[in-house]
């Protein structure tokens, strides 16, 4: 039984006929860790923040629906669904140095929901607090906790942020390309912290990423978007090993070799990209005759 | 952790510290002014007009800055109308800025029907020439204290509303409201724990801008006599009773014209200081 369940998620930017997402089903099962990749521009980001409820002002859900442990949550009225969200998702964003509050303390960026959404009292959600940054392997925990995000590092906002999500011991996390703003050296270390914890609390996890290395590491399941449509789920090791679809043979045979450092980049060829061009055609004919 | 980024300040900066000292200074003499001003700002005597400064000859013992053609002690008018523009540029600023502030807040986080709504209203309103349009207030309103207020505020909002509705956009965009929003935090705790401290460096510089530019429209409404009664002393009256007789009496003209450009530009600089010292960005 699959925790988050999305079923034809279509988006468009609000006013004009151009969908961001078309028709989107995808499943995550509890304490699955499933990774999203694609191009840039692909959607992948835009299932995350749909799901979160965080979607751009300048966007909107045209339809499909998104159940969340049996609960329809665009049925919901705003402020259950923001507490449903806040209770039992979490997200760790992108960029460490924008995703902390300048003018807050850590320490309260971390306990916010327990004490808002779960009334925790101050006492236990400051001992939390202290226990999840032990967690994440920062000492000195009381200290950290006083300062300003500007007076620490971006692998250490980082870690702070990996240990706001597990806060409130969350069914779902999105991981919003965790380590695209970090440098290689810390990357790593990063996203063995995520794996960790994630196998730890026994959390699912929908990995957004466009780097098929971090995927293989990471995801037990996979699905490859483009042009904000799902074309293949796969499990890691059957895609590595055979993708499906053309499009995901060409993107896997774009990524550089460490074999080859120098070596010509491989483009998606012209060929699989017009195919590409007829499945959305078709998709769109659809959604258009529906 | 003990290093760059936790050093503590440095001493303020001679920029704050002139300006914010020329201020107290200006509060102080608005204060104290029927004690410390050597005379009536309002007795006239005409054999006494038109005095020059104490350092040219000619000058009376007493009358430190001259007379103007009525024989009154120009120092005096000058420590009296500190009141008037201490006055203005305090509640007017503040409410200026309360009301601008607000409604650069809502429409910048909550975007949708509200930006819309107050985006055109400050667009209509910035149409009307700001001059014209105070002196037609006051006009209407009556001269006085709080016309000039009332037309400060209903005028300048906007500016206020413009700069802080562009700046909580770009934190509204920031990924620390997003995951604020997905902490199940409500729109409006938002708006004041996340947004609000992150523009309140650029919201206080604004004040003490808005401060000055409060100092300068109540002397140019003073210049037109639409200000106060004609008797009180101030600033921009004495710069258009000067200017009669520039010839005559440059210092009638000259000393509050000095007072007033310090004065505006030590509040300018007070934001500039403020915001360096505490934008935790900057800082």
């Amino acid at each position: 039984m699959s925790y988050l369940a999305i079923h034809n998620l279509s988006l468009r930017v609000k006013g004009t006929p151009h969908r961001l997402l078309r028709a989107v089903s995808l499943d995550v099962a509890a304490g699955e860790v499933r990774g999203l990749v694609g191009e840039s521009g692909a959607g992948k980001s835009m299932i995350g923040r749909a799901i979160l409820g965080i979607l751009p002002h300048a966007v909107e859900i045209i339809a499909g629906s998104i159940t969340l442990g049996g609960t329809d949550l665009l049925a919901l009225p705003p402020t259950r669904r923001r507490t449903l969200i806040g209770a039992t998702c979490a997200l760790i964003p992108q960029d460490p140095l924008t995703a902390l509050n300048p003018s807050r303390r850590i320490g309260p960026q971390i306990t916010d929901r327990l004490v808002d959404i779960l009334h925790w009292s101050r006492t236990d959600a400051d001992a939390r607090a202290r226990a999840l940054l032990n967690e994440v392997q920062i000492d000195d925990a009381p200290r950290v906790l006083r300062a300003y995000p500007h007076e620490l590092s971006g692998g250490m906002r980082q870690r702070i942020l990996i240990a706001s999500a597990f806060a409130a011991e969350p069914k779902l996390i999105v991981a919003d390309e965790p380590t695209t703003a970090l440098d290689v050296t810390v990357q790593k270390q990063i996203l063995k912290l995520i794996a960790t914890m994630q196998a730890r609390h026994n959390t699912a996890l929908l990995f957004v990423t466009h780097d098929l290395g971090v995927v293989s590491k990471v995801c037990q399941n996979l699905s490859v978007l483009y042009a904000g449509l799902i074309v293949e789920n796969a499990s890691t090791p059957d895609f590595f090993r055979a993708p499906a679809h053309p499009y995901s043979r060409a993107l896997l045979a774009a990524t550089p070799k460490y074999t080859d450092p120098l070596g010509a980049l491989t483009p998606v060829p012209a060929a699989v990209l017009a195919g590409m061009t007829a499945e959305i055609a078709a998709a769109d004919k659809a959604w258009s005759d529906a | 952790m003990l290093d760059a980024r936790t050093l503590p300040q440095s001493r303020p900066t001679r920029r704050l510290v002139l300006a914010a000292g020329w201020l107290v200074l200006l509060g102080l003499a608005a204060m104290l002014a029927p004690w410390i001003a050597p005379k009536d700002p309002l007795a006239q005597d005409l054999f006494l007009g038109r005095l020059p400064p104490f350092w040219i000859t000619g000058a009376e013992p007493g009358y430190y800055l001259g007379t103007d053609s009525l024989g009154r002690d120009v120092l005096s008018r000058i420590l009296y109308g500190t009141r008037v523009a201490l006055t203005v540029a305090l509640i007017a600023g503040t409410l200026t800025c309360l009301i601008g502030a607000t409604l650069g807040l809502l429409a910048g986080y909550l975007r949708g029907w509200a930006d819309t709504l107050i985006s055109r209203f400050i667009d209509i309103w910035m149409a009307f020439p700001p001059v014209l349009f105070s002196i037609l207030l006051v006009a209407v309103l009556g001269p006085g204290l709080i016309s000039i207020i009332i037309a400060i505020v209903v005028i300048d909002w906007t500016r206020f509303a413009r700069v802080i509705r562009a700046e909580a956009m770009t934190q509204g965009a920031m990924d620390y409201v997003a995951s604020a929003q997905v902490a199940g935090r409500g729109r409006f705790g938002i708006m004041l724990t996340e947004i609000l401290p992150n523009v309140l460096p650029t919201i206080l510089v604004l004040l003490t801008l808005e401060m000055g530019i409060a100092v300068i429209v109540e002397a140019i409404l003073s210049f037109v006599n639409l200000s106060i009664s004609t008797d009180d002393p101030t600033w921009g009256g004495m710069i258009s009773e000067g200017r009669a007789s520039v010839h005559q009496a440059w210092w009638v003209l000259v000393f509050p014209l000095i007072t007033l450009f310090l004065t505006v530009l030590a509040f300018s600089q007070l934001g500039e200081g403020l915001k360096t010292r505490y934008d935790p960005v900057l800082r």
